[in-house]
């Protein structure tokens, strides 16, 4: 294969009349398009020789169909030469700079060097206008200079005193375009202008090119009427006064209605070629909606730039609702049998896979049940044609196909796909899976992978790409595939692991000690690879049983050593290791779990302690294995054990109710004094604040420790026999937190972390006196989820979640044009094969990678090397 | 620990980091030598296979690695950090003001540390505060506005003023000049009585009460003694020495007052660091602002990230903004400006300009639809196959 023309470079210049003319390929007269017959006119602007995009015609200039004729430019012969709004700043400071009758610029040669210094000096600065002093004498012609002034959007004129009165005398384009021409090149080179290929006079529109067909293509509506382009439309506009305008010249109209049409001539070019100049109303539409004209279409985020050139659709891709499927490998994903037989993926034949390949194409497109191995869609000879395998052609199509042909058969089992969530803010939003075809109508992932791509089920979405060619498919497969991805970049840490429910699983399998009987432990070990038992660590009554902790440490690789303390630990001054009460000091040795709970920092995507360690001793396929047993072994175990919350999880006792009642009447009476003090004016205000916001941080202080009393009475009550508790305790979802406000008391609302202000005059709702301070005048709120709140209660409630939802709205747009910003500050950076970090044009950045050359992702939390754990997993003792 | 071992873990290829923990780790520990020896290969394969690969795409991820987390920073822009009494934006505003290269930061606080002999005596720390935070003239005596003879009183109450350690002749001499140099205000003459300790203001008009009234406002409010942009300070022990936190930065003045440690004070202005102390402190105070603003919302990213937007951010010896007006905006080429922002502007001028886009960045190779210059679009290498 020839290897493909690369680009090497883009110049960008201004057309010139000339080049203009050149270009084109018919001079376009007639404003109308088609005539009544539905066929273009000539010369018109549908002219046939601008390119087709009816299917049946064929280009007058190239000849060839509407789907490979690019289109050709035409041109329009302008009546008086129109101002390029573009170039409105250029031409100001040209004429500005330049000499009013000679055109030269209006500096003498040694103020020009002071400025841009001599020739082989590279240092110099191009000129501005503000190297020039105003209303000076020319230095060539000695011609006194007047001052121009511009009037948006396209108006220049100059302004005389003529008996101390101010005239103002405007510039016809023509003018301006007349002084431009005389610019001689080497004062435009001084200008940062390039003569060769951008003279100033070529600003001043003189000819006007008229774009392909192909680019302003008309629709047809459903009721036979055709509907322009509006580019089109705007062109018809230019042409019918571009018309007028040469009768009117040609039959000698007054000035008046010649500078009239020229006016108009410039208004309809300039919405041409931008339809949102400032101090100029846009075109419109017959409907009143604005024109779309040429830079509206490069501009913003749907614009050529950002939507199509920068950002492109694609075909083998397919979405779908996801849900979870914990039964699943983390790097497979369950994809549709519907979706499955709708992608494929091209595979060349050749004398070793022929036969394979007409096996799949006698099955056709007709996939109807998992069972059976999949078929094709297409065949593509080697001319390129391709052949729609349909019922009829399948037996002659395998009668045809031999070496050279491809084949489009379906995804199966096992083929390597692109997975991808929206937003995708980091690289692991788009990882590569393993196939597996599921009935059903979602794509199915192990929840494991979920942090990476911030999924859930409520009803998200996600994509699917199949990599077409063996390039694409490898680097899928060594790359972006999952178990390369479960470490983050951003801290060297794991991404994927346990959430929720495998936590409080593991978590619940593996505290304290229990014993199991052979039924339960092999209940435990069914979905994982186990080809013994370990010996049975305890025998009682003659049955064999097998601690929590041996069925857990069969997924665990043998020669594992590491200590650490789980999330449940709480930090005592002096730790009682084994003997901790919480039985949070866990201990590996040699691949059994000796002591401890395996909970959210064992196995925690974000934390994963093992799983961590895992990846550096053995690698990121074993880790990825030791993802799928424990998540396996954790829903047996939440299965075995069992785990539900309900309403009646949240009461308490009578005893702890009149406990939180005390505590909140205590602190309600407590505000109430403070209050006192403060309107008395015995309260001494802390340096730097007033009174009032003294007491206001007092009383967000009492009631703050009040909710947290009532949290502690309640979490008195709750053991770990409470399934909210075992959720907090291991992490898996929610806080005590959340607990106290579902059975101790809400607590405080807040807007801007203050108590709630607004409402109307001094108080926030009527129900209560005006200047009322009290706790429960402001938001506090006494009662719990559980009991219920009251109105006024619910009320507040409701103000301070309004906060939360427009803080999150806000803040995604914000950061999320940061990370733009950021994004294109950085893309062009790499580390080059001498260590240093350049951008690709090969400026250097940095001499070493992070001044040591650490890849963050594989760095241990930010460290070179990982020495504790190596020290840790070689002596086999804590360090 | 053996002697040889030490002398090992020395002459082994390792950073310093890394030597220093393997110290630690085996300090008093009893190891074989067999032992020992497993550990440094293990710590050395580890470290060889922890090194960057050529080609990657260090700017894409460090961006990632920045912004992904932006999405779970708090909006809430005024927090107490630490300091009851001192305001500080925080979370993704504090971050976006980092990157967007401000010149004043929203709310500007110093953190000054104090020479050895101030740091442990709280008395000695308070009296550097004094020299630094901005006392305005009322603070220092009574100030009464006698309408009878059209003057302005101002009773000096000495023992504030030995307390704070300025004498009542420097009050009487920096007042007037900062009421005519600082606030502007020139309409008027004074007298002292030093042994009373007593200033007389007249307004030269003598017939308005209500230029007396606007003079009188200046009297009481002009800043006799401390740094002016320094509205406050706060002193407070923090591991065994004393700190002053401030409202409000001025580098520059505070450096030169007694009992400053120069070299650990810092501000949170980026763009005064590099002018009082140039790029390269700028671009430690970028890397130290970003990193804490980020671990203070407890999101954990590595360092080498921030380092690296900082060194991009300082790379042209002045702090650019990340955005239109900096890096982005003066990239090489135009077809990746004309994709970030104000498109067709950056077309126009580039015609003019005749400018020409080589195509070697990310942004331009995807718009023209070839492979881009980095990872593995990178390689040039090509296995020619055994025949």
């Amino acid at each position: 294969m020839p290897s493909p023309k690369r680009i090497g470079k883009i110049e960008f210049g201004l057309l010139s009349p000339k080049e203009i003319r050149t270009m084109s390929v018919r001079k376009i007269i007639w404003a109308d398009t088609y005539d009544d017959d539905g066929f273009p006119y000539p010369q018109g602007l549908m002219d046939l020789n601008l390119g087709v995009i009816d299917p049946g015609l064929r280009c007058k200039t190239c000849d060839q169909k509407a789907s490979e004729c690019p289109g050709h430019f035409g041109h329009i012969e302008l009546a008086k030469p129109v101002i390029h709004v573009g170039y409105t700043r250029l031409i100001r400071k040209l004429l500005r700079v330049t000499c009013r009758s000679c055109s030269r610029l209006l500096l003498s040669p040694e103020e020009i060097q002071k400025v841009v210094g001599t020739e082989d000096d590279l240092t110099g600065d191009v000129l501005s206008e503000k190297d020039i002093k105003k209303e000076r004498l020319c230095p060539h012609c000695g011609e006194q200079q007047l001052k121009i002034n511009f009037e948006k959007p396209t108006t220049f004129s100059e302004i005389f005193v003529d008996d101390g009165k101010k005239i103002e005398h405007k510039l016809t384009p023509a003018d301006i375009r007349a002084r431009m021409e005389k610019i001689p090149d080497e004062d435009l080179r001084h200008l940062g202008i390039n003569p060769e290929v951008a003279r100033p006079e070529w600003t001043i529109l003189t000819v006007l090119p008229v774009p392909p067909v192909t680019m302003r293509p008309s629709i047809i509506l459903e009721n036979g009427q055709r509907s322009e382009d509006d580019l089109t439309h705007k062109l018809v506009d230019i042409i019918r006064i571009n018309q007028r305008f040469k009768e009117n010249q040609d039959a000698g109209a007054p000035q008046l209605i010649i500078e009239d049409l020229w006016e108009l001539l410039q208004y309809h070019v300039t919405t041409y070629l931008d339809n949102e100049v400032a101090g100029c109303p846009p075109a419109r539409h017959r409907s009143g909606r604005p024109l779309k004209t040429l830079s509206q279409r490069l501009k913003g985020k749907d614009g050529r730039f950002r939507g199509s050139l920068s950002g492109k659709r694609v075909n083998f891709s397919a979405r779908t609702v996801i849900s979870p499927d914990p039964n699943l490998s983390v790097i497979e994903v369950g994809i549709p049998l519907a979706v499955a037989n709708e992608m494929t993926i091209p595979v060349q034949a050749n004398p070793f896979n022929i036969e394979e390949l007409k096996q799949m194409v006698r099955y056709g497109p007709f996939r109807a049940s998992l069972s059976q191995p999949c078929g094709a869609n297409y065949v593509i000879r080697p001319d390129k044609r391709r052949i729609r395998l349909a019922e009829g052609n399948l037996e002659t199509v395998v009668e045809m196909l031999e070496p050279g042909w491809t084949v489009e058969r379906q995804i199966r089992d096992g083929d390597i796909v692109l997975f991808n969530r929206q937003p995708s803010l980091h690289r692991m939003s788009i990882m590569a899976h393993r196939v597996k075809v599921m009935d059903g109508r979602t794509f199915r992932l192990n929840p494991a992978v979920c942090p990476p791509y911030n999924a859930d089920f409520d009803g998200d979405e996600m994509n699917l790409h199949i990599p077409q060619t063996e390039e694409a498919r490898a680097e899928a497969a060594i790359l972006v595939a999952v178990e390369e991805n479960i470490l983050s970049p951003r801290f060297g840490g794991p991404i994927i692991g346990g959430i929720h429910d495998h936590v409080s699983g593991i978590f619940m399998l593996t505290n304290q000690l229990k014993w199991h009987t052979k039924e339960e432990a092999l209940y435990l070990l069914k979905n994982i690879e186990v080809e013994h038992l370990p010996k049975p660590g305890e025998e009682k009554g003659g049955v064999n049983l097998w601690s929590n902790k041996q069925v857990f440490s069969t997924v665990l690789p043998k020669e594992l050593n590491m200590v650490f303390r789980a999330s449940s630990c709480q930090n005592c001054e002096t730790c009682k290791r084994e003997m901790c009460e919480r039985d949070a000091y866990v201990r590996i040795i040699d691949g059994i779990l000796e002591s401890g709970t395996i909970d959210k920092k064992a196995i925690g995507a974000f934390d994963g302690q093992i799983v961590n360690r895992i990846i550096r001793q053995y690698g990121m396929k074993r880790a990825a294995e030791f993802i799928d047993d424990i998540t396996h072994l954790s829903i047996r175990a939440i299965m075995l054990y069992g785990f539900s919350f309900g309403i009646d999880d949240e009461d308490l006792s009578k005893t702890e109710y009149g406990q939180i009642d005390e505590v909140l009447t205590n602190a309600v009476n407590d505000v109430q004094r403070r209050i006192k003090i403060y309107e008395d004016g015995q309260l001494e205000a802390m340096p730097g604040r007033t009174p009032e916001e003294t007491l206001e941080m007092q009383i967000m202080q009492v009631l703050g420790k009040a909710r947290d009393r009532t949290g502690e009475i309640a979490g008195r009550h709750l053991g770990l026999g409470n399934s909210a508790v075992v959720m907090a305790v291991s992490g898996a979802r929610g806080s005590m937190l959340n607990l106290t406000q579902m059975a101790g008391c809400v607590g405080q609302q807040s807007v801007r972390g203050e108590r709630i202000m607004r409402g109307y005059d001094d108080r926030t709702l009527p129900h209560y006196k005006k200047g009322d301070r009290g706790s429960d005048a402001h938001g506090f709120i006494t009662h719990s989820y559980k009991s219920g709140l009251n109105p006024t209660e619910f009320f507040f409630h409701a103000i301070g979640g309004r906060e939360g939802l427009v803080d999150t709205a806000v803040r995604t747009s914000q950061s999320g044009y940061l990370q733009r910003r950021m994004i294109n500050a950085l893309q062009d950076l790499k580390v080059a094969y001498d260590g240093t970090v350049r951008t690709t044009g090969g400026r250097i950045i940095q001499f070493c990678y992070g001044e040591d050359g650490t890849d963050p992702m594989k760095s241990s939390f930010g460290d070179p090397v990982d020495v504790k754990g190596i020290v840790e997993s070689i002596l086999k003792e804590e360090v | 620990m053996h002697a040889e071992f030490d002398e090992a873990i020395e002459n082994a290829e390792l950073p310093v980091k890394t030597k220093g923990q393997l110290r630690t780790y085996l300090n008093g520990r009893d190891i074989t030598e067999e032992q020992f020896i497993t550990i440094l290969e293990r710590v050395i394969k580890e470290y060889m296979n922890t090194r960057i690969e050529a080609c990657e795409a260090v700017g894409i991820i460090a961006a990632q690695s920045i912004g992904e987390p932006g999405t779970q920073m708090t909006m809430r822009t005024f927090h107490y950090a630490g300091v009851a009494e001192i305001n500080v934006t925080l979370g993704l505003p504090r971050l976006i003001e980092i990157m967007d290269a401000r010149k004043e930061p929203s709310t500007p606080t110093m953190t000054i540390y104090l020479q050895e002999e101030y740091s442990n005596d709280r008395d000695r720390a308070r009296e550097v505060s004094w020299q630094i935070e901005a006392a305005p003239l009322h603070e220092f005596g009574d100030i009464v506005i006698d309408m009878e003879n059209m003057q302005i009183v101002v009773q000096l109450n000495t023992q504030v003023c030995d307390k704070r350690k300025i004498s009542v002749a420097e009050i009487t001499e920096i007042a007037p000049r900062k009421i005519r140099d600082r606030r502007h205000y020139r309409d008027f003459d004074h007298e002292v009585e030093e042994k009373n300790a007593i200033m007389l203001f007249m307004p030269k008009d003598r017939e308005s009460y209500q230029n007396l009234f606007q003079l009188a406002e200046h009297v009481r409010n002009v800043i006799v003694q401390g740094i002016d942009d320094i509205e406050r300070v706060v002193v407070r022990k923090e591991s065994g020495e004393y700190i002053l936190y401030t409202e409000g930065s001025n580098l520059k003045d505070v450096f030169e007052v007694e009992g400053v440690d120069t070299t650990r004070t810092r501000t949170n202005n980026i763009s005064e660091s590099s002018q009082v102390l140039g790029i390269e402190a700028a671009r430690n105070a970028i890397i130290h602002e970003a990193l804490s603003t980020l671990s203070e919302q407890g999101i954990l990213v590595d360092v080498r990230h921030i380092m690296l937007v900082a060194d991009m951010m300082c790379m042209e010896g002045e702090v650019k903004q990340i955005g239109r007006h900096g890096i982005a905006g003066e990239k090489e080429s135009v077809l990746s400006r004309a994709a970030f922002e104000v498109t067709v502007n950056h077309l126009l001028d580039a015609a003019v300009a005749n400018e020409v886009d080589e195509l070697s960045g990310v942004t331009e190779n995807v718009i023209v639809g070839q492979p881009i210059q980095l990872g593995t679009g990178d390689v040039k290498l090509i296995a020619k196959p055994l025949n």
